[in-house]
């Protein structure tokens, strides 16, 4: 009978890079600059890491295939690593290779990096690509934006609200978001923005106008997991950050092709969520969590998953949101690093990075942005479109919490 | 419909113009620095196709209107005839008869290279008679070099007659065909415009004697004199040369049948079936109708309006277009800097759009005999979560069937020749979800709920090998 991964890997150290436009930098030098700031903190050396899971999504863009960029820009010592890819959602699919590489025994410390370095193409916004020879035969060449919008026609119609309603509440987001990127020296977006500047921004996809979507950015993140034991003996001093959950649920074309989805919410968070909150015991989430990183790649993801994540009852998102019950001195902070909307989304890295700020938080080592406390927070990370997409959560706390 | 005779003769007509409707002072406005002459013309609007639009989806559309009221005909025979088919090699007319989902079992041709070509294949399908259904669709998207003459007086549209036994709204009386190697205008295989010769040498050594010659020998033929046509069509490229025509082979001036040069311009060799539609829905029952079609020679044709009722056409004015340049950028006349995510690869895997040739073509999904759940696409799994069976399902395609909104945005940053490039959501009556594209879509008209019906259109443009494919958007259902 399986026992789930609760408490059973522990993070030993994390680094993050500067997110960003970093023209000076490849992937190489992203990859580095958060490694060396991971071993230092794990308090390690290099060669004490016995396996590696690398994630990177559009490796076209930047590293090509295989996880051999990793070993080479490390020079690893010719051990195990393994790419994945999971859209949105590979950085914490690399997180949950090495997790349980942990918790089969099979390792005793692993890392787990993701990289994207997006911004060789020329131009703003995700890369074009094909989605395959029979994909493209018809399914139209949606844009991120453009899918996500999708959501606000359907949430708003769906609860009979007014759109400029809901246009505020997407607004209030962004505006937080700039609020904390403001506050977090490695954010890509550190610039305050108002509601204002939100309403009358550019539009992009109807309605989500240009401070609706999140920074393009190249960076990189990782963790350094061990067990729960091995992290004790070895960081007596600190305080010991395990997994509680970590679950990822995958769309089967239901959302995009049954009749039983309403085009307003993210199923797959939902249903990952649940299993997520099961696995970590957590039965009242807006009160047993003290923070969350959810996937902002557009202030209307972002919205629609407090209800998801059962933050906010069905419907009452708006009024949640406008009340700040999200911002940084809310009662639920969500986003304090900035989130993708600031912090920037470099797409490989991003579940890592939301796990950082966790980990940071918990360490006490937020900086401006500190919390008063944090046992328990929670990352959301979402891969493709909201009625076809990889859902990744992982819930992130103090051992014993 | 009970009393309808079963006979050999034309058993439907349809016309199909694309709904934008481009303003000839617009183009004259661009032009009347250099060609002052072109203000005479600058009258009314004609029509234009859009961007995803070619003489094939036309040719699909008008099809689709002209078998309204057949359901389920299987023609034996699909004739595409047009000047402007998109490709030179690979039958159109196939693409065509996929996308109708007429199966396998039938011939298609193509025919080409005269605005009568049409016409032509009509004329000849009624002279012998087989028992069978047979299609035959006029399409042009003819481009014009900028402020020339044809520029204003060309329209985008197609328009089809079905012909074979059944309840014929006209059958034949009689018919007389010119060939004449009369070199008015000609196209050389690969060039863009026509080059012309002069307009008043056309009128009075083509029209004048090769038409009015035809005319004759057609009347003589049946017995019938020109005063017993009610209806005279023939399309008039050049201004009221068919009044004169007319005039002249001794037809009541009233008889003639108007262009409608000024809400949608010629058609080329849709243009002759379009007037026949035109006539026929205005004939008295017992009505004869002339219809003549003239290029490199010329058709003449006697048709008789049976009592079988035809409804009236519907009203429609489209949408008024008053960019030139966007005109000029759909047509390929000019490269607007568009970024760097119209470079995108639309290669496309022939092997793969053969295997999904039905899926493409005919929008053809599935639906469960377990439980009824239609899905699109296909899939070997059902579905719906409490059914999964396997290998269930019938093909069912959406091509016909209504829809309507469940969600949609207008994309900024999305290439699109056209943007904002909108798509969404789209429910079908009777089950079926699909994110499709919305085409002849207004800025502001999409909102969830809106009726939807398909349209077959242009996905994407392979500029670097010069192919281009195919699927079905989702357009409002106006007035239906």
């Amino acid at each position: 009978m399986a026992t789930g991964i609760r408490d059973k890997v522990a993070i030993l150290g994390m680094g993050c890079s500067r997110f960003g436009e970093r023209w000076d930098c490849g992937p190489e030098d992203l990859m580095i600059e958060a490694f060396n700031e991971a071993v230092a903190d794990a308090g390690i050396a290099a060669s004490q890491i016995e396996a590696a899971w690398f994630g990177v999504c559009l490796e076209e863009n930047n590293v090509g295939k295989t996880a051999v960029p990793l070993a080479q820009a490390l020079r690893l010592p010719r051990i195990a690593a393994t790419r994945v890819e999971n859209a949105c959602a590979t950085g914490t699919e690399a997180l949950r290779g090495a997790a349980y590489a942990v918790a089969s025994g099979a390792y005793d410390i692993v890392l787990a990096l993701g990289v994207e370095k997006l911004k060789d193409t020329g131009y703003g916004g995700l890369p074009v690509r094909t989605r395959g020879v029979n994909n493209d035969l018809w399914l139209p060449n949606a844009t991120a934006p453009g899918a996500f919008a999708q959501l606000a026609s359907a949430y708003a119609a769906k609860h009979r609200v007014d759109m400029a309603d809901l246009k505020r509440a997407m607004a209030h987001i962004s505006v937080k978001s700039h609020a904390n990127g403001a506050l977090n020296p490695k954010a890509h977006l550190r610039n305050r923005i108002t509601e204002e500047d939100v309403l009358k921004a550019m539009m992009i996809a109807e309605p989500l106008g240009l401070y609706d979507c999140c920074g393009v950015s190249d960076g990189a993140a990782c963790a350094i997991v061990t067990t729960p034991e091995i992290a004790r003996s070895l960081r007596r001093d600190a305080e010991t950050v395990t997994v509680k959950a970590l679950e990822l649920s995958v769309s089967n074309g239901e959302e995009a092709g049954f009749s039983n989805w309403d085009g307003a919410h993210i199923a797959t968070a939902r249903t990952a969520a649940a299993r997520a909150y099961a696995s970590a015991r957590v039965s009242a989430p807006r009160s047993q969590i003290q923070m969350a990183e959810v996937h902002d790649c557009f202030s209307i993801t972002e919205a629609v998953l407090m209800e998801d994540l059962g933050f906010s009852e069905s419907g009452r998102m708006i009024h949640d949101v406008l009340d700040g019950v999200f911002d940084r001195d809310g009662t639920l902070p969500v986003q304090p690093d900035g989130g993708l909307k600031c912090f920037g989304h470099p797409i490989g890295a991003s579940g890592l990075r939301m796990i950082y700020e966790i980990y940071q938080q918990i360490h006490g080592r937020a900086g401006e942005r500190q919390l008063p406390r944090v046992d328990l927070g929670l990352t959301q990370n979402l891969g493709g479109h909201p009625h076809q997409n990889v859902c990744a959560i992982s819930i992130i706390g103090r051992l014993g919490a | 419909m009970n009393n309808s005779q079963i006979i050999h003769g034309v058993l439907s007509t349809s016309r199909y113009l694309p709904r934008l409707r481009l303003e000839r002072s617009s183009i004259f406005a661009e032009h009347r620095w250099m060609a002052q002459g072109l203000k005479s013309l600058a009258k009314g609007r004609r029509t234009v196709a859009n961007w995803d639009e070619d003489s094939v989806t036309m040719a699909v559309e008008a099809a689709r209107a002209l078998l309204a009221n057949f359901s389920g005909a299987r023609p034996v025979e699909l004739t595409l005839a047009s000047t402007t088919l998109p490709f030179v090699e690979r039958i159109n007319a196939g693409i065509v008869a996929s996308a109708l989902g007429f199966g396998n079992e039938l011939a298609v041709r193509d025919v080409t290279s005269s605005a009568r070509a049409a016409f032509t294949e009509v004329v000849s399908a009624l002279r012998h008679a087989v028992p069978e259904h047979r299609v035959i669709l006029g399409a042009e998207r003819r481009v014009a070099r900028p402020a020339s003459t044809q520029e204003m007086i060309f329209g985008d549209g197609a328009a089809g007659v079905l012909i074979g036994f059944g309840p014929a709204i006209a059958t034949y009386v009689a018919s007389h065909s010119v060939q004449a190697d009369f070199v008015d205008h000609f196209r050389e295989s690969g060039s863009d415009y026509d080059y012309g010769w002069e307009e008043r040498w056309v009128r009075d050594e083509g029209y004048m004697k090769i038409v009015t010659g035809a005319i004759a020998k057609c009347l003589t033929s049946a017995g019938l004199a020109a005063s017993d046509v009610a209806h005279f069509a023939m399309p008039a490229p050049l201004s009221r040369v068919n009044e004169a025509v007319a005039k002249r082979a001794g037809i009541r001036p009233e008889a003639v049948v108007p262009t409608d040069f000024e809400s949608v311009g010629d058609l080329g060799s849709a243009q002759p079936l379009a007037m026949v539609d035109t006539a026929l829905r205005t004939a008295a029952p017992g009505a004869l109708i002339l219809v003549v079609a003239f290029g490199s020679g010329c058709d003449a044709l006697l048709l008789r309006r049976t009592e079988e009722p035809i409804s009236e056409r519907a009203a429609d004015d489209g949408r008024s277009e008053t960019s030139y340049m966007k005109y000029l950028s759909f047509t390929g006349q000019i490269a607007l800097e568009w970024g760097m995510r119209a470079e995108i690869d639309n290669k496309t895997a022939l092997t793969a759009a053969w295997r999904e040739g039905a899926k493409i073509s005919h929008f053809e999904g599935g639906c469960c005999s377990d439980c009824g759940t239609v899905q699109f696409p296909r899939s070997r799994v059902c579905v719906n979560p409490e059914c999964r069976a396997q290998d269930t399902q019938d093909a069912k395609s959406l091509a016909n069937v209504p829809a309507h909104v469940l969600s949609h945005t207008s994309d900024w940053l999305a290439y699109t020749p056209c943007p904002p490039f909108q798509f969404g959501h789209i429910d079908f009556e009777g089950g079926g979800r699909v994110l499709m594209e919305f085409a002849d879509t207004d800025p502001d008209e999409l909102q969830v709920g809106l009726p939807l019906r398909m349209v077959f259109r242009v996905k994407d443009f392979d500029s670097k090998r010069g192919f281009r494919r195919y699927f079905w958007k989702a357009t409002p259902a106006r007035g239906q």
